[in-house]
């Protein structure tokens, strides 16, 4: 009899551990399914002519040419302001800070920025950028934007890089008289560097996809030009995305998908560039 | 955590004098971009707060948060935000039906199932899940999900909540197996083997003691997961529709907070009138209710993490 409830009661645990395995892997049929529906989709649009067209009302001419720069210009101006100011608030917090109330209040105030809906981002860009210092719905204005909306990301990472590089770096650069500044740029950044370069691109690869930050400091959908300038108006991928799929022609939805194709690769080249960096250092370093 | 405080030069007053001011000049700048942080919840804070209180000196407050209709930009206008809340919370409701047990299974499978050869494969596969920007969500809602749905449904509207619930929950899925599959493996082993070591199958020790265990950092993740769906934008934008209505009916056209917001900024409603201020006050309770949320989380989260490490 009892040896009849043992059995069902590891039957149970069979069940259960099969359930969960099922319901964890779903993720990747939920992936494929996506992947799938979106090439089949989108294939046949995708040639060279979508990538050097400007968009157009009729899909056969239309391209991502200005979308595809607006985001190029988007993401070199965001990665140049966010990098050096989110590495260096990392350093400080990680490196100079003294324990006070201050800086834990920076600590959760961080917290609680990442968790804060990207469109609230685009409404603070557009009050403060565009209009307070009027930039216009300018690459620029959009940008900072982008920047306020990374910073928490990027901080938290280049934060969980340094504390990661082993205090005796530090005793060993102080033991040979090195101050706080020098120890830091000479020694430890350069050993926490693959780990900050992998969050930086994590983070960057967020900024590409967002959209609702973009449509509230009102970046174009229609633009037949490419930026030449920071102060320039743009559009960018997934405006253009969502500009198509708005759209209740077939067509259109699929000149999407084609977006969406070009879009999915950029990140994934640039996620492997992150994993790659991380195996290397991971290979070579500590 | 090795802050800064544990490791010091040991030489304080070494250097000359101009290496010293360069030194604090350095400390300054440093702390300037951390403070950058603080600055932008202040201006984040001031602005809704500003413009929120020019759209609450045309409209009542309570008349705002009490109204059941919707419709600033038609007449006879009516500014009444509960259509907006309740569209948003059927896609939370819908999206946390997906993401909460399939979130939660899927840790468990992962903390106590799984070889380290697996976590190693599906761990990946989340992250790339969770990287999938929104709008491509949106798309996949529209084209993919909304056909099938009214395959079966055949009284399907184009615009629906639940195909936008149904994609939401996909995309906060990632987020809540993560953070829940932290939670478990914080607990710490000890309490495993002396279930094991009472008799207890897998089943029960992971049931019965691991989750309970683990029950303060599991809720802080749905908490999460829910805020997460609230300020979702561009999915609901372009799979639940534009029409505010107070209805549970997932197959029927609605707008959530979020996609108001969008709808104004890409209409031509001229700025500085009550119609456009909407928007701020939308979105200073988008703000408040985000907030909130994610602070309690992670209050819960902090005590949780005092308790076992």
């Amino acid at each position: 009899m009892s040896s009849d409830r043992l059995r069902r009661r590891h039957a149970v645990t069979r069940g259960f551990r099969l359930l969960c395995a099922a319901v964890a892997w779903a993720g990747i049929v939920i992936l494929a399914v996506l992947l799938f529906h979106v090439t089949r989709e989108g294939i046949r649009w995708l040639d060279l002519q979508f990538l050097t067209e400007f968009p157009s009302r009729f899909p056969e001419q239309a391209g991502i040419k200005s979308a595809l720069w607006g985001t190029v210009w988007l993401i070199t101006l965001t990665a140049g302001i966010s990098i050096p100011v989110g590495v260096a608030a990392a350093i400080y917090l990680e490196e100079y800070s003294p324990r006070n109330r201050l800086s834990q209040l920076i600590e959760v105030n961080i917290g609680n920025l990442a968790g804060v809906p990207s469109i609230v981002y685009g409404i603070l860009g557009l009050v403060l950028f565009v209009r307070f210092l009027a930039l216009g719905r300018s690459v620029l204005a959009g940008s900072l934007t982008m920047t306020l909306l990374i910073l928490p990301v990027i901080i938290i990472a280049a934060r969980e890089a340094l504390r990661a590089v082993p205090d005796s770096i530090r005793h060993a650069a102080f033991a040979l008289g090195a101050t706080r500044w020098q120890a830091v740029r000479s020694q430890v950044l350069p050993v926490a560097l693959p780990g900050i370069l992998t969050g930086v691109i994590l983070a960057l690869s967020r900024a590409i996809g967002e959209t609702a930050p973009l449509v509230m400091i009102g970046a174009l959908t229609y633009v037949a030009f490419v930026p030449e300038g920071p102060m320039d108006a743009f559009t960018a991928l997934p405006i253009q995305i969502f500009n198509w799929a708005s759209r209740p022609q077939e067509n259109f939805h699929q000149l999407a998908a084609a977006g969406i194709m070009v879009l999915l690769v950029t990140l994934l080249l640039m996620n492997a560039t992150a994993v790659w960096i991380r195996q290397r250092a991971e290979r070579t370093g500590r | 955590m090795s802050q800064g405080s544990t490791a010091k030069p040991l030489l304080a007053g070494a250097g000359t004098r101009k290496s010293r001011t360069k030194e604090e000049l350095i400390r300054f700048v440093l702390f300037l971009c951390a403070f950058l942080s603080i600055l932008t919840t202040l201006s984040i804070i001031a602005i809704l707060a500003w413009e929120a209180y020019s759209f609450f000196r045309e409209v009542r407050v309570l008349d705002f948060l009490s109204g059941t209709r919707w419709t600033p930009l038609l007449e006879p206008r009516s500014f009444g935000v509960l259509p907006l809340v309740a569209g948003t919370l059927q896609i939370v409701i819908g999206a946390s039906l997906i993401a909460i047990p399939v979130g939660l299974a899927s840790a468990i499978y992962l903390a106590e199932f799984a070889s380290a050869g697996v976590r190693r494969a599906l761990k990946p596969v989340l992250e790339i899940l969770a990287g999938i920007p929104t709008v491509v969500y949106g798309y996949f809602a529209l084209t993919f999900v909304t056909p099938l749905i009214a395959a079966i449904f055949p009284q399907t509207q184009i615009f629906n909540a639940a195909s936008a619930s149904i994609v939401v929950g996909i995309m906060v899925l990632p987020m809540t197996a993560s953070l829940c599959d932290d939670a478990l493996r914080a607990v710490p082993e000890s309490l495993r083997q002396g279930a094991f070591a009472l008799g207890a199958t897998q089943f029960e020790v992971t049931l019965r003691v691991v989750l309970p265990a683990a029950l303060s950092g599991v809720m802080a993740s749905f908490v999460l997961a829910a805020s997460r769906a609230i300020g979702e934008t561009m999915a609901v934008t372009l799979a639940a529709g534009a029409t505010p209505k107070m209805t549970m009916n997932p197959l029927e056209s609605i707008q959530t907070m979020t996609a108001y917001i969008v709808q104004v900024s890409l209409g031509d409603t001229p700025v500085g009138t009550v119609e456009y201020q909407t928007i701020f006050a939308v979105a200073t309770l988008l703000f408040a209710i985000t907030l909130s949320m994610n602070i309690i989380a992670h209050r819960v989260l902090a005590r949780f993490r005092e308790v076992y490490e």
